[in-house]
């Protein structure tokens, strides 16, 4: 107790100001600029992640595209009880939100969502907006039900109905095989539609076994690298590099030219006779190709924290096991092995992660069924462009990868985890 | 073309394209429904199940495509000995390449390219221009020296003249010479069912 020792006083500082005060000073100056130097980090971080993330999850519930661009309808529908087709106010709203969207060109959009729910609906909207502009006076009921033979239907409207609200589940129904029928219940997906479930499946399944894979394959090449003397593992060393500082296109795309039917692989072995001519191996576009390119991309991250950690382990443990009676196999399963457990976690948790959004490696090689969930939701990205459902497919992807994360972190604890 | 179903006659992997349109329309054809009626049964829930039924059969020896490239080079490797494709690849895979393939016209899908101009864009008078030359008679004509596509205008077909490079008649590589032994896609069956076949289609692969 400095204070106390010096009669009370304060102690200063050389400039004559109070310690207390001075150290504080000091470090609010470096907590600014430890903030300043994260700053760039985490705007970066920000924009390119989070937001992106947010955006994406937002649209897998926003379901604006009834509620805005038929407002009149939405309004007249509120009250419609869904036993049987609404009443003329009902169609003279549709009329007059069909003549808006048409003239703007937005009606497209309500198809398009609609449709998702109930085929048919997108050509029922846009060719119902182009009759719109010709009707000039009622009975509107008659004239709309002439425009299509689907707004006869009961399930048309209720579909409409169920959409006038500013959010849905329905992309998420969607995206685990589930609908609503005609009659607004939500049910299963038809047998011949339900993919998603079988396609996440098939993603853990596949991701779980390349992770398997790679820690066999890699343990014993990390621990040659780590006990190996200097001049053979800085060889060894660049074996496990050079393919990782090569392309992922380049080394998938020699995956294919090397495992294909009339490939590399399959000439050696019909050359050595293992296979007749007419009868050569199935290895690319299907799961076994996506497994092996997938496992041979993803090693060094298997191989790099379980090197560092194996670095760090003194030799000296593993002869004081010997000299103290064991063998050799029970010294390396007692004493090496559980200090190369973080190192596992590490390496698995980051190989997992990668193949669970793999998604360039599987579209190239995987054929049917070597191909995961990623590749639809890159397909309702790109192709169907139906962000919703890709949004819905993404988030259910994400949670379920931070689920694994905390039962990771529940079951080994996340500090034991080490990159090196 | 339902020599692509046949594989007593026909053994051999099939390269066709991992997307349900145009797959489902020539499934029909090879089981016997005439080109016009194609939609009219693809449109029943009895013919998506036909379509689907017929493409079973040749499920297992099909390799499914992704990228225009892919099926020239399937061919030219020996990994398939049917594929379908954009005829323009086949051309330069054929006449470039040399390769030993030969082009099967019968049952061809007609497709169209569009321009879209920005209503909101600069310069619309002068794109407005360019997109009228870029789809004259001779314009179009003159795209078939480069390339075997088009030409979408009937006028420009007699105009039709040699390759720039390999000198050789593009006529007999043109899909519209040949556009009576095929069908244009209906574009809109596609846009009510595109959502649900893919869908299905997608879960019929996974099976």
């Amino acid at each position: 107790m400095a204070n106390e020792n010096t009669g009370g006083e304060l102690v200063l500082a050389a400039d004559g100001t109070p310690l207390k005060a001075s150290l504080n000073k000091a470090m609010r100056k470096n907590r600014i600029r430890a903030l300043l130097l994260v700053t760039p980090l985490f705007v970066f971080i920000l924009f390119s992640f989070l937001i992106p993330i947010v955006d994406m999850t937002f649209r897998s519930v926003d379901n604006w595209h009834v509620g805005t661009l038929m407002p009149k309808t939405t309004a007249a529908l509120a009250d419609w009880d869904g036993k049987a087709l609404p009443d003329e106010p009902v169609f003279a709203a549709l009329v007059e939100d069909l003549q808006v969207g048409a003239k703007a060109r937005e009606i497209g959009k309500v198809g398009t969502r609609l449709n998702y729910e109930k085929s048919g609906l997108r050509s029922m909207i846009t060719s119902s907006g182009r009759k719109a502009l010709k009707v000039k006076e009622g009975p509107y009921k008659e004239k709309v039900l002439k425009m299509h033979k689907k707004w006869k239907e009961l399930s048309t409207w209720t579909v409409i109905k169920r959409n006038t609200a500013p959010f849905t589940i329905g992309y998420y129904l969607n995206a685990v095989d589930m609908k609503y029928d005609d009659n607004g219940e939500i049910v299963r997906q038809n047998e011949n539609r339900r993919i998603y479930g079988k396609l996440f499946l098939r993603t853990f399944a596949i991701s779980l076994a390349i992770t398997v894979i790679c820690v066999i394959l890699a343990y014993p090449i990390s621990y040659l690298l780590a006990t190996l003397p200097l001049r053979y593992s800085n060889l060894l060393m660049i074996f496990v590099l050079l393919p990782f500082w090569t392309s992922l296109l380049v080394r998938t795309t020699a995956w294919i030219a090397m495992l294909q039917s009339q490939g590399v692989l399959n000439d050696l072995f019909v050359f050595f006779g293992l296979v007749s001519d007419d009868n050569r191996l199935q290895l690319i576009h299907n799961m076994t190709g996506t497994i092996i390119a997938m496992t041979h991309i993803l090693l060094p991250f298997m191989v790099l924290p379980l090197y560092s950690v194996m670095k760090t382990i003194p030799p000296s443990y593993m002869r004081a096991a010997l000299s103290l009676g064991a063998n050799p196999l029970v010294a390396f399963v007692r004493v090496y092995m559980p200090q190369t457990l973080s190192g596992i976690g590490a390496g698995s948790i980051l190989v997992f992660i990668l193949s669970i959004g793999y998604y360039i490696t599987p579209a190239l090689v995987g054929g049917t069924d070597g191909t995961l969930i990623s590749n639809q939701i890159a397909y309702h990205m790109q192709s169907s462009l139906n962000w919703g459902l890709a949004g819905a497919l993404g988030a259910l992807l994400l949670f379920s990868v931070l689920a694994l994360y905390l039962l990771y972190n529940k079951i080994v604890g996340i500090d034991n985890m080490r990159l090196g | 073309m339902s020599d692509v179903f046949d594989l007593k006659n026909f053994p051999g992997k099939r390269a066709l394209q991992k997307k349900p349109i145009n797959n489902l329309e020539w499934a029909l054809i090879a089981d016997g429904v005439p080109l016009a009626e194609v939609y009219d049964v693809l449109d029943t829930d009895a013919g998506k199940d036909r379509a689907f039924a017929k493409l079973a059969t040749i499920k297992s020896d099909v390799i499914w495509w992704t990228e225009g490239a892919v099926p020239p080079q399937l061919m030219a490797d020996g990994e398939a000995v049917f594929g379908t494709g954009y005829n323009g690849r086949w051309f330069s895979a054929i006449a470039e390449e040399k390769q030993p393939f030969a082009m099967l016209w019968d049952g061809q899908v007609l497709d169209i390219d569009g321009w879209a101009v920005s209503a909101k864009g600069q310069n619309i008078d002068e794109v407005m221009k360019f997109v009228k030359f870029a789809t004259d008679t001779q314009r179009l004509a003159d795209q078939a020296k480069f390339i075997s596509y088009g030409p979408a205008r009937k006028s420009s077909g007699p105009m039709v003249s040699k390759h720039a490079t390999l000198g050789i008649d593009m006529a007999p590589h043109m899909p519209t010479t040949y556009a009576d032994q095929g069908f244009l896609t209906n574009f809109a069956w596609w846009a009510d069912n595109g959502d649900e076949m893919n869908e299905r289609f997608a879960a019929w692969l996974l099976q």
